[in-house]
């Protein structure tokens, strides 16, 4: 089993609010484990989350342009991918 | 050591106003932050710039010192004032900190020479590059030959003083990244630590090209061979063969070796092809004899 994080602790560390998290959530950008009323956060989607947290708070971008840029860094990282197998073909 | 010019980096004038600056830095920011530059070396350069002419103008003490000293700061007295101003402000814990040697991930490599020789160490890096909880990530890149990459083989790696003992699985490609979870900075407030990052140099082999799990190679073949047929010794990645050439092969002909290219990353016993293609050699220096034997084979030719 993946350890899990409060979600509390991460929200204190960040200065965030609890709703940030949830917004997020909500959006299918981050998984939530919720147990005995307390929400978690897989350790593994921590630097997924934190990204964003970076993206809210340094950047000024809110929960919809978050979702888009998540959306388009994911193509961007495959065209990367895809564009390193064609490269190593050319040689 | 070269003088910045922070205003340029920010794209702004001597006159502009805290609002411009910080209106700027976001602007430019958006643009280079690393989280929306995967993998782009020059745009992560490029925000470390943007956080540093945004620690020095947003500041307004470093702002004054900054326009005060400008492009004549290597030059005369005020040099070297501000070089003892610098020094009683590292002893006296001034913008220096704790930061200024020796600290581990971010904090004095994230600043130029510039920078430092003017201000010290960073009073931490603002606009983002702070970790608050989970640690930092790294990245590291390892070099290997093909024929390295060819085999499973284990590798001790040195990551911040830690010995960290490593598998490189056959046939990792160019280019391919590996996450070694938890082997990358320490977390802080009790966050867990960053992952480490590989990716793996593959460096190209001036015999094999390589294509995926697929190897081509050109094979010389004398002419008499390649007219007459008979046999050739290939040298593959790990061994030699002798295969049979048959007569009246032509120039750039290809013959697949079946299973003797590259090992398929994390398939055990899975191979990819080696496919020769033959180089043909018209001999040279003839003989006298040998001219004259050519001569007769061209005129049977045209009869």
């Amino acid at each position: 089993m993946n350890n899990l994080i409060a979600a509390a602790d991460i929200c204190t560390h960040h200065g965030i609010e609890y709703t940030f998290i949830n917004s997020l959530s909500e959006a299918g950008l981050v998984k939530v484990k919720v147990v005995k009323k307390n929400a978690y956060i897989p350790e593994p989607e921590l630097q997924r989350l934190e990204k964003m947290i970076r993206m809210h708070q340094d950047l000024e971008i809110n929960i919809a342009g978050i979702e888009a840029i998540v959306h388009l860094l994911e193509r961007v990282e495959q065209m990367q991918e895809e564009m390193r197998l064609l490269r190593n073909r050319l040689g | 050591m070269a003088f910045i010019d922070y205003y340029q980096v920010l794209g702004i004038d001597k006159k502009a106003s805290e609002k411009d600056i910080k209106a700027a830095y976001r602007k430019l920011a958006r643009k280079y932050h690393p989280d929306l530059n995967p993998n782009d070396a020059e745009a992560h350069k490029k925000f470390q710039q943007l956080n540093e002419a945004n620690e020095v103008l947003s500041d307004p003490e470093k702002r004054k010192k900054y326009d005060q000293y400008g492009e004549h700061w290597q030059h005369g007295p005020e040099y070297e004032q501000a070089r003892q101003q610098q020094q009683r402000q590292q002893q006296a814990g001034g913008f220096g900190g704790g930061q200024y040697s020796g600290f581990e991930g971010f904090g004095s490599d994230d600043f130029s020479d510039f920078f430092q020789s003017m201000f010290g160490g960073g009073s931490g890096a603002r606009g983002g590059r702070q970790t608050k909880f989970r640690g930092q990530d790294y990245s590291a890149e390892l070099r290997l030959n093909l024929k390295d990459a060819a085999v499973t083989h284990k590798q001790t790696l040195t990551v911040n003083g830690k010995n960290i003992r490593i598998t490189i699985p056959a046939g990792v490609e160019n280019g391919q990244n590996i996450k070694i979870a938890g082997h990358g900075g320490p977390g802080t407030n009790g966050g867990p630590a960053g992952d480490l990052y590989i990716t793996f140099i593959v460096a190209d082999d001036p015999i094999f090209k390589r294509n995926g799990s697929d190897l081509y190679a050109n094979v010389k073949l004398d002419l008499y061979t390649a007219v007459l047929g008979g046999e050739v010794t290939i040298d593959t990645l790990d061994s030699k063969v002798k295969i049979k050439v048959k007569p009246e092969t032509q120039n750039g002909t290809k013959v697949k070796l079946k299973g003797k290219g590259m090992p398929v990353y994390k398939k055990e016993n899975h191979f990819g092809d080696l496919y020769i293609t033959y180089d043909i050699q018209v001999p040279v220096n003839l003989t006298d004899k040998q001219r004259k034997l050519f001569e007769q084979i061209r005129d049977e030719a045209k009869s």
